[in-house]
């Protein structure tokens, strides 16, 4: 089945995934800034940020009103608007646009809410195929020990707290990501993700994405993708 | 004519949302379709009390009226920017809200649910913007198949009458400027609406549509679909199905009496 849109470019789409506490929001800051001084014109785009819809889903979160259904939908309004406002038109210039979790994030946490699968997958079929894919692969324990130690506020729903796991939020919190790693787990072979272990040095992990872009992407940039150069060429031109 | 008799309990059209037990709904849903200022608002103001009248519990509802999403699609709205996608995933979590929150309670309850526009519209809007019709099928899928859908049906030159003397301007959204139809407002609400028409029509077959002539006066567009409703009820062992006689002599050339004439040996 297709899952996604092909991207048609000329731009590259780059996407990180995993479980709160993996990681991956550090390395994708770090990899943007790579990116840029290595020339390329680079967008970000981080999960549920779009300001359309910001107002209803806190408006839901705070009155604790979402169901499953309708938090997926949400979240989907929040991706669309993204995908059609911003990543689309960014990827159709020639830009790097970096996405802090994709459509996947809403494959694994609207399965473990109980949402079918097929109607999920289906909502996001006018997303774009990511040109490159990371997850990041780490132990639950290893991920709430990053989490628990640095936040002591979890949230209702980061938490899980609406599926009636547990009363205790910490321990909803543990059994929710645990569902939600063994999700993309499932999904690994599946959506080509490139796995990045996430208990090595934040070092290590940088290095190896780095490796995976160049031998992806090529040691120059490619045709049509915006770069500092390219406008200076522009301009003298 | 559909046989309302043999009608399964409610259900939904591809997919089941979770922890909903379909078969406690006891209530009727009626959906009253159509496109912009076709007057389905004025028909459900009429048929509220008239259903109550009947000794009916009856919940009205109608689309971005949903405590979740209806403040922040109307403000969406005021914008530039809501690209179609997102304006159908929008309306579709309204949808979910009202659905989930207040529709299936009030069916659970027994009540009668009267609501103005369904998914129908946010499909009808989703294909005319160009949308993959397969995609917003399967995404409001969740949604019950309704004991009845009447679809007020007009043309675009009996709209434009209604909305220049009842409202005196023309709408940015019912008249598709947000991908411009035409060059003006008036050119774009025309190509638009005729659309949206069009595509209501396909909807009709596939999704059962009851379709009524509403370019006739409101008073007679009003008959026919209490007459419709009036179907709904028959064979119910419920105190309103007693009320059937009062019903149905309002319809005088109904095609249910004609049918029922027939019928006979």
């Amino acid at each position: 089945m297709q899952f996604f849109l092909p991207n048609r470019g000329p731009g590259r789409l780059i996407v990180v995934e995993g479980i709160d506490g993996s990681g991956k929001s550090t390395q994708i800051a770090l990899l943007s800034q790579w990116l840029r001084l290595r020339g390329y014109a680079v967008a970000f785009s981080e999960w549920n940020s779009s300001p359309l819809v910001h107002e209803t889903t806190r408006r839901g979160k705070r009155k604790e009103m979402f169901t499953p259904t309708s938090f997926s939908l949400i979240h989907a309004t929040d991706f669309a608007d993204r995908m059609e406002r911003y990543i689309i038109p960014l990827l159709k210039a020639g830009a790097v646009v970096c996405a802090d979790r994709y459509a996947y994030t809403a494959f694994a946490r609207d399965m473990v809410r109980g949402v079918d699968r097929a109607w999920v997958r289906n909502i996001y079929r006018f997303a774009l195929k990511p040109d490159l894919a990371f997850y990041f692969k780490v132990p639950l324990e290893v991920a709430l020990g990053r989490i628990l130690g640095g936040r002591n506020a979890l949230k209702y729903y980061e938490a899980g707290m609406d599926l009636g796991l547990s009363r205790n939020i910490e321990e909803s919190f543990r059994i929710f990501q645990g569902r939600i790693l063994a999700e993309y787990e499932s999904m690994i072979e599946e959506m080509g993700f490139h796995v990045i272990d996430a208990t090595k040095s934040i070092e290590a992990q940088q290095k190896e994405m780095r490796r995976v872009v160049l031998r992806e992407f090529g040691v120059t940039r490619p045709p049509g993708v915006l770069g500092v150069e390219l406008n200076a060429a522009r301009l003298h031109a | 004519m559909p046989d309302y008799k043999d009608r399964p309990p409610l259900s939904y059209y591809s997919t089941a949302l979770p922890g909903v037990d379909y078969s406690e709904l006891q209530g009727k849903l009626i959906v009253v379709e159509g496109p912009d200022a076709v007057g389905r608002s004025t028909q459900i103001r009429g048929l509220k009390p008239w259903l109550e009248e009947a000794g009916h519990a009856v919940l009205d509802t109608g689309m971005a009226r949903s405590a979740l999403a209806g403040k922040g699609i109307k403000e969406a709205k005021q914008g530039n920017t809501l690209g179609s996608i997102t304006m159908t995933l929008y309306y579709l979590t309204d949808f979910a809200d009202r659905l989930e929150n207040e529709i299936i309670p009030a069916l659970r309850a027994g009540v009668v649910v009267l609501t103005d526009r369904y998914i129908y519209s946010v499909m009808a809007r989703a294909i005319a913007r160009g949308e993959n019709r397969a995609w917003i099928e399967k995404t409001a899928g969740f949604a019950l198949v309704p004991h009845a859908v009447l679809y007020l049906r007009a043309d675009v030159p009996d709209l434009i009458s209604r909305v220049v003397v009842g409202r005196g301007a023309f709408d940015f959204w019912e008249s598709g400027m947000d991908l411009r139809f035409g060059r003006n407002m008036f050119d774009s609400f025309v190509r638009y609406q005729s659309r949206l028409i069009r595509v209501f029509d396909s909807l009709a077959a596939p999704y059962n549509f009851q379709v009524i002539d509403a370019t006739r006066p409101p008073v007679e567009v009003f008959e026919s679909l209490k007459a419709s409703v009036a179907r709904i009820f028959d064979g119910d062992d419920n105190p309103a199905a007693g009320r059937r006689k009062s019903v149905r002599p309002a319809h005088p050339s109904g095609s249910f009496r004609a049918a029922a004439t027939r019928r006979k040996p």
